[in-house]
């Protein structure tokens, strides 16, 4: 908060940086039912191609260089080998 | 071509009213005809604002529920040609009135005057929906201040989401000396931040409050700021290119001195 004159930051530069953040989150405000929809989804996607402890997922918005991020933590526990290579080879052999 | 204006802000206490009565006063004196519409059932403002408070015998919601006919509530502002005032009821609540009535009321309004303003009340639930329902276009009134900036902001949104293609933004009770210090948004701060045309910006001006004493809008006299900025926008309104005021005030040496000493 201090400029190179070891001023503080003026108000009115306060102002416009909170107002940005607030705003940033304002405008992507999402209902939590979405967001836990959103989450499903993912999940679900993600399930095709390997196995996830479910117990451990995060998933939430966080402030990255003034830009607003979806973040998802999603610990896996192993590849699935199965069905995706299966479908390679079936697209290979054609 | 006549045209319905919400005058909204999200926040109260930003400007509204004040708005709606001198951007009333100004058109007609213009020479438009002019009728605005206390839309803040429940707590009415724009008739001591407009100093006509002695001279009410019905209101909106009178006429909403065929109490009277729509002209017997309209009361005649005797200072200016051509302006009046529907006053909102003060001992009913917001859900009295429908958005198909006010859409209708707002047509019937059209028809008779070239200037519809509708003061809309705080807030974002039904007394907003009502007061938006019959309008052509808006008007966000917001002051240089966090609060009142991001509730423009979701009135805006708001505004959008209801078919409002172009809603303008006045900003209200600017402080040139603050602004000249860092010490408030300057009007390219804001308009930055919202990222909506302006109309309009108006100086905080301690004649506002004389005037809302006195019952006579600020336009009404000649050497108010605040009034003759609300000359203005009213000429906008009426699509002529208006130059904006200058509200630039350097700060004094003295007064950069004691600023410094006391940030020293
Ligand atoms: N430009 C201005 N300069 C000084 N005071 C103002 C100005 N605009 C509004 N005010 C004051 O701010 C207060 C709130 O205004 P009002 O129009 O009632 O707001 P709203 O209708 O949005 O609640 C009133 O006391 C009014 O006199
Ligand atoms: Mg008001």
């Amino acid at each position: 908060m201090l400029n190179w004159f070891g001023r503080k930051q003026a108000p009115k530069d306060v102002a416009k940086d909170r107002l940005r953040l607030v705003l940033m989150q304002d405008r992507l405000a999402v209902a939590p039912q979405t967001m836990e929809q959103m989450r499903d989804d993912v999940i679900l996607a993600i399930s095709k191609y390997v196995e996830i402890d479910r117990s451990g997922i995060e998933f939430t918005w966080k402030d990255i260089d003034r830009k607003r991020a979806l973040v998802a933590s999603i610990p896996v526990i192993s590849v699935k080998r199965g069905g995706i290579s299966n479908d390679r080879t079936a697209q290979r052999s054609y | 071509m006549s045209e319905t204006i919400v005058i909204t802000s999200g926040k109260g206490g930003v400007g509204k009213t004040t708005t709606c009565a001198n951007l009333g006063v100004a058109l007609a004196i213009q020479g438009c005809k002019v009728v605005m519409v206390d839309a803040d059932i429940g707590l009415r403002n724009l008739d001591v604002v407009m100093g006509l408070e002695n001279r009410i015998v019905y209101d909106l919601v009178d006429v909403v529920e065929g109490y009277c006919r729509l002209r017997q509530a309209l009361i005649k502002d005797k200072r200016v040609d051509g302006l009046f005032l529907l006053p909102a009821a003060q001992t009913k609540d917001k859900n009295a009135v429908s958005p198909e009535q006010m859409k209708e009321l707002m047509m019937a309004l059209k028809e008779e005057h070239d200037f519809v303003l509708v003061d809309c009340p705080a807030g974002i639930e039904q007394g907003f929906k009502n007061a938006i329902a019959g309008a052509d276009s808006a008007v966000i009134v917001t002051t240089p201040e966090v609060s009142a900036v991001r509730d423009a902001d979701r009135i805006t949104g708001l505004l959008e989401a209801s078919g409002f293609s172009k809603p303008e933004l006045i900003i209200n009770r600017l402080k040139p000396k603050m602004v000249a210090r860092g010490d408030m948004m300057d009007i390219p701060d804001i308009l930055d931040i919202l990222a909506i045309d302006l109309v309009g910006v108006v100086p905080d001006d301690e004649y506002i409050v004389v005037s809302t004493n006195r019952g006579e809008p600020a336009v009404l006299q000649e050497s108010s700021r605040a009034g003759q900025a609300y000359r203005n926008i009213a000429r906008r309104l009426m699509g002529e290119q208006v130059p904006f005021m200058d509200l630039t005030e350097k700060e004094s040496v003295w007064e950069k001195i004691k600023r410094m000493v006391k940030l020293g």
